[in-house]
């Protein structure tokens, strides 16, 4: 007989649920306001439009986005064996303002690891080239829980030329390093001058530069509509960031 | 029906602390259900009892044991300890449907009755737990 600490079973089915799919990429930003949901969800869309199977998953629970990015109603996935992902403009999308809607979702650290774990219990991804994971900002729970929980995790990082970003995307692969996360590399977004920074970044800590999106004027008006996003500077470059 | 899905991930924990503890077969399962996700309990225990046992051998035979918990809140602000029935939320609409697919949308949700707050912890009902796996080894069994 088993008898201890009651097991909570949902991380024991996680790897069966992304058996199927090829690579898991997590775009990271450390720091809020890089873009990072710009970067993943326009990676996406630039993926899909290769021709790829592509899962896009917003995982910045307290404040999704990708939605709005791609111009994606709310609704509530299909419920099979577990849930299916909505299937738009050509992407496998969840966002948990498909179930929240407009309302505001306070997540403490506890709540979010285990909203994180049902959902990665319960979705189906099928069977995927990539997965695009819009991480949170920071280095908290959500994070390290996708570190340690999800298989064949690798990072992308986005950050720009700030003093500000600079100082924690260097914090973010120092973490990324210590904890053996394979990294793409690092892309620099809206860029303004001739600024090195972000390659410096990139060159000193040992990870490949993958380009700079210049800064553009004309993306918040294109956002929510997919035909403009794919004339936008950033899918100019993320289309091509995976063959770097 | 994505209570088979969770009904995949006890079957699988109980296999895996099977194998921990050294037992070849799986005589009962003890699960506990948490109220407040409102799953279906007969498809969640239909999938335990009739769909998932047959991919395995070692649950060839297996019971179940799956009884309820119910929820209670604590309210992070003023304290007031509360049910799922006081928390106020509508469970006729989107919102129920949602919780049902992931319990942490009560915090979008549901209020605390005495301040309206929605910091609050899901203290206990929140889903499904694995409280217990019973069987024998080859061993044992000589």
């Amino acid at each position: 007989m088993i008898e201890g600490e009651p097991i909570d079973p949902r991380a024991f089915v996680i790897n069966d649920r992304l058996a199927d799919v090829s690579r898991v990429i997590g775009v990271s930003g450390s720091k809020g306001g890089v873009g990072r949901s710009v970067v993943a969800s326009t990676l996406a869309l630039a993926l899909a439009d290769q021709g790829k199977r592509v899962g896009l998953f917003d995982l910045d629970f307290t404040s999704p986005s990708d939605h709005v990015v791609l111009g994606v109603e709310r609704g509530f996935p299909n419920e099979e064996f577990g849930i299916d992902p909505h299937f738009v403009h050509g992407i496998h999308m969840v966002s948990v303002a498909f179930f929240s809607g407009d309302a505001a979702l306070p997540l403490r650290g506890d709540a979010a690891t285990s909203a994180l774990l049902e959902l990665l219990a319960i979705i189906r991804w099928g069977d995927l080239d990539v997965l695009v994971l819009d991480m949170p900002p920071g280095l908290g729970d959500t994070n390290l829980d996708v570190i340690h929980l999800v298989p064949r995790l690798e990072f992308l990082l986005v950050g720009n030329g700030s003093r500000v970003v600079i100082d924690s995307v260097r914090r973010a692969l120092q973490l990324f390093t210590e904890l053996d996360v394979p990294m793409i590399g690092l892309l620099e977004n809206m860029r303004r001058g001739n600024e090195q920074a972000v390659a410096s970044l990139a060159d000193t800590a040992g990870v490949p530069f993958l380009g700079s999106v210049p800064y553009d004027r004309d993306l918040e008006s294109a956002l929510g509509d997919v035909d403009r996003l794919r004339t936008s500077a950033v899918y100019d470059v993320v289309k091509d960031v995976l063959t770097v | 029906m994505h209570e088979l899905a969770l009904a995949d991930s006890v079957l699988k924990a109980a296999l895996t602390a099977a194998d921990e503890a050294g037992i070849d077969r799986i005589d009962s399962i003890v699960v506990k259900v948490g109220e407040l996700q409102q799953i279906k309990r007969e498809l969640f225990e239909f999938s335990l009892t009739t769909v998932l046992p047959a991919k395995d051998s070692r649950l060839t035979g297996v019971t179940f044991d799956v009884s309820g918990e119910p929820v209670r809140f604590q309210c992070r602000s003023c304290g007031t300890d509360y049910s799922r029935e006081e928390a106020g939320i509508d469970d006729g609409g989107d919102q129920g449907e949602a919780i049902h697919f992931i319990p942490e949308l009560s915090h979008a949700f549901a209020r605390c009755p005495s301040c309206g707050s929605p910091d609050f912890e899901i203290r206990a009902g929140r889903g499904i737990t694995l409280v217990r796996v019973e069987g024998s080894s080859d061993d044992d069994r000589g």
